[in-house]
């Protein structure tokens, strides 16, 4: 089946236009729940109410207010702060070309495939320039009233824009240290790489499933049967002693030393 | 993990006064145990990203800030947050009912130790699968062990591959050690992402040489060399934040809610996330840990603070300076004067407020400006829990039990 295109726009960058569908290329998996009243099992509807009265306030009465940190608040009105949103517009402005891999993952944040919305011809020239170049753009687009900036490259020979985070949003790790010591002993950093050789195998994302999500599922089947659910506590283990005798230990394990 | 749990349900169930709840520190994100072999390594994980920089609060027209409850349209009521429970709807309108600690029991023990099974070249993992990142800081006794995991994995440019469960949602992470620190990013599952066939993209076809032509030319005119960060600034925030800094500046649409204990509804904490990892990493255990040993956070520079333009500073000086000490609440007088009468409560607020000078209403206006603490948290319901856990991005909300958004909102920055 195919899937609905989320939102329309036009890639452009110097002369070239080519006019694109966004598709989410992340599927909610997740189970969702919903909240209910205890009492008569009735899904609850979230309010805002005025703390003191427990009085609630419409949303359409709602204001919007920045708490500064002297506790004081900056109201905004509905209409000032739709003044500020960015000018809604189908363009996808590719700024800049970079050479590949030059944004680096952590910036990423929800990927969007891209197909053709009419001109084809353009978006598989746009693959092929891709590939060719061996390049990856950063582009910018206003999408349901917030600005994104996001990554061009493609992912299995399709196009793909990876919305990207905000300079803001990231933790330079440069400003932090790392922990510090004594050297470490030869015989254990000898050991761990062993170690580490001996547990290594190819990426296989398809070996990996969410099993929790799988039980969290049966368990509501078993609910909706009317089985019962057995509840039982956890514990956590503690931190090795003897870092030398546990590497040890695991190297005899896998079958080494 | 537990012993953490049960201590932040515990303060939830007997409901202590406000006055009572000490201020505490930031905790961990998380707290688990990394197992790579027969080695235990107790970690800590914090975001490695912040929440948005613009966080705004409903208030009503007065400028009260609003706190989101509940309610019931059946009965016409506002519901605690013992009055909820989690349903799955399993037919329209047919709920199977959830408890929190049916949940948390499906997560076994060992489901929730990040046990290193297998390592990967680094490079070999799709970029599209990373998700979000965590810094791991060791916990105390660990600090060695995580220096020993960290040094060989980055000798062997190898990440680990892990599962584990964490707040009611299973993750597949890689273990990335980089400059000495680990981090863990998780993974999408493969059956979360789709794929060009099965979003029906059409079959590739050969492009007229006129269009490869053009847009290659198009690619090689706006060519590159590097990512500036100044690409990435965020504007919609930016052209918010300076008409915030215009209105501060003339005092216009500027209110002092005298009321402390609202402050909480909506993201109150902004916590100094790079103070807490940099005293994590150096001293192999959590802050908390140490506040707990009775020393108290220094007063430390939020990132609110740190992004403010110099003209939002200048104002603030001029609110906190002497000017200021005279008429400690300008703007401020209509709104007691609004709230006169309205109750007991407020009016034990107007003492307590009249009392203040400007020093000390400085301190507390800092102090709210990014901490919060156990009581007044557990004291929101799961779901302005949830609303604020999503304002802060924090992953895995939707499946965390109200305990677990408390610590989550608490530790995340």
């Amino acid at each position: 089946m195919a899937a609905r295109a989320m939102w329309r726009g036009t890639l452009r960058f110097g002369q070239a236009c080519v006019p694109v569908k966004l598709y989410a290329a992340v599927a909610d998996r997740s189970v969702h729940f919903r909240l209910l009243h205890r009492k008569d099992r009735a899904p609850v509807r979230q309010v805002m109410v005025e703390p003191e009265a427990e009085q609630v306030v419409p949303y359409g009465e709602s204001q919007r207010a920045y708490p500064t940190e002297q506790g004081s608040l900056v109201m905004l009105g509905r209409d000032e702060l739709a003044e500020l949103e960015p000018e809604s517009s189908r363009e996808i402005a590719v700024e800049h070309f970079l050479p590949a891999h030059s944004i680096d993952h952590r910036w990423y944040s929800r990927p969007y495939y891209l197909g053709p919305d009419g001109d084809e011809d353009a978006y598989f020239a746009l693959i092929e320039a891709l590939e060719d170049s061996r390049r990856e753009g950063l582009a910018s687009w206003v999408m349901r009233r917030k600005t994104y900036h996001g990554a061009l490259r493609l992912h299995d020979g399709y196009p793909m824009l990876i919305a990207l985070r905000h300079a803001d949003e990231v933790v330079s790790a440069d400003t932090l240290q790392a922990p510090s010591g004594a050297t470490l002993k030869d015989k254990e950093l000898r050991m761990a790489q062993q170690l580490i050789d001996t547990l290594e195998a190819p990426f296989e994302p398809t070996e990996y499933q969410d099993d929790y999500r799988e039980r969290v599922l049966e368990m509501i089947d078993d609910k909706r049967r009317g089985k019962h659910v057995k509840v039982t506590p956890l514990r956590r283990p503690k931190p090795s002693k003897d870092l030398t005798q546990a590497l040890e230990a695991s190297l005899k394990e896998v079958g080494h030393g | 993990m537990a012993d953490s749990r049960r201590r932040t349900k515990k303060s939830e169930d007997d409901k202590r006064p406000r006055e009572a709840s000490a201020v505490r520190g930031p905790r961990p994100f998380w707290s688990g145990t990394i197992s790579f072999g027969l080695v235990n390594l107790p970690v800590g994980l914090y975001p490695a990203q912040h929440g948005k920089p613009v966080r705004l609060r409903m208030v009503d027209d007065q400028g009260t800030p609003l706190a989101r409850r509940y309610y019931c349209e059946k009965e016409a009521k506002i519901l605690t947050g013992s009055e909820l429970i989690r349903g799955y709807e399993v037919e329209r309108d047919d709920y199977v009912l959830v408890e929190d600690d049916e949940l948390e029991a499906l997560a076994p023990e060992k489901s929730q130790e990040i046990d290193l099974e297998r390592f990967v070249a680094l490079d070999e993992i799709p970029p599209i699968y990373f998700e979000r990142a965590y810094f791991l800081t060791p916990e105390e006794g660990a600090t060695r062990a995580y220096r020993l995991l960290a040094d060989s994995m980055e000798a062997a440019s190898r990440a680990g591959i892990a599962s584990f469960v964490m707040r009611g949602k299973q993750y597949l992470v890689a273990i990335i050690a980089e400059g000495g620190i680990l981090r863990a990013e998780t993974l999408r599952y493969h059956d979360e992402l789709r794929t060009p066939e099965s979003i029906g993209l059409p079959e590739r076809r050969a492009a007229s040489s006129e269009a490869r032509r053009r847009i290659g030319q198009a690619i090689d005119a706006c060519a590159s060399r590097r990512l500036e960060r100044s690409w990435l600034e965020n504007a919609d925030a930016k052209r918010i934040l300076e008409r915030i800094d215009a209105k501060l500046e003339r005092d216009e649409d500027v209110v002092w809610p005298d009321d402390v204990d609202v402050e909480d509804e909506e993201g109150g904490e902004v916590i100094d996330l790079m103070q807490v990892l940099k005293q994590s990493l150096a001293e192999g255990r959590s802050p908390a840990a140490q506040r707990a040993g009775g020393r108290q956070s220094a007063d430390k520079p939020s990132r609110r603070e740190a992004r403010e333009t110099g003209k939002q500073r200048e104002t603030k000086r001029e609110a906190e300076g002497e000017e200021s000490r005279d008429q400690p609440r300008k703007s401020g007088s209509k709104r007691t004067a609004g709230k006169a009468g309205s109750g007991s409560r407020s009016e034990a607020r107007a003492r307590k407020s009249k009392g203040d000078d400007a020093g000390e209403r400085r301190r507390s206006g800092r102090r709210r400006g990014r901490q919060s603490d156990d009581g007044q948290l557990s004291e929101l319901t799961r779901q302005a829990l949830y609303q604020r856990a999503q304002e802060m991005d924090i992953a895995g909300r939707s499946q965390m039990t109200k305990a677990e958004l408390i610590k989550a909102i608490q530790s995340a920055a």
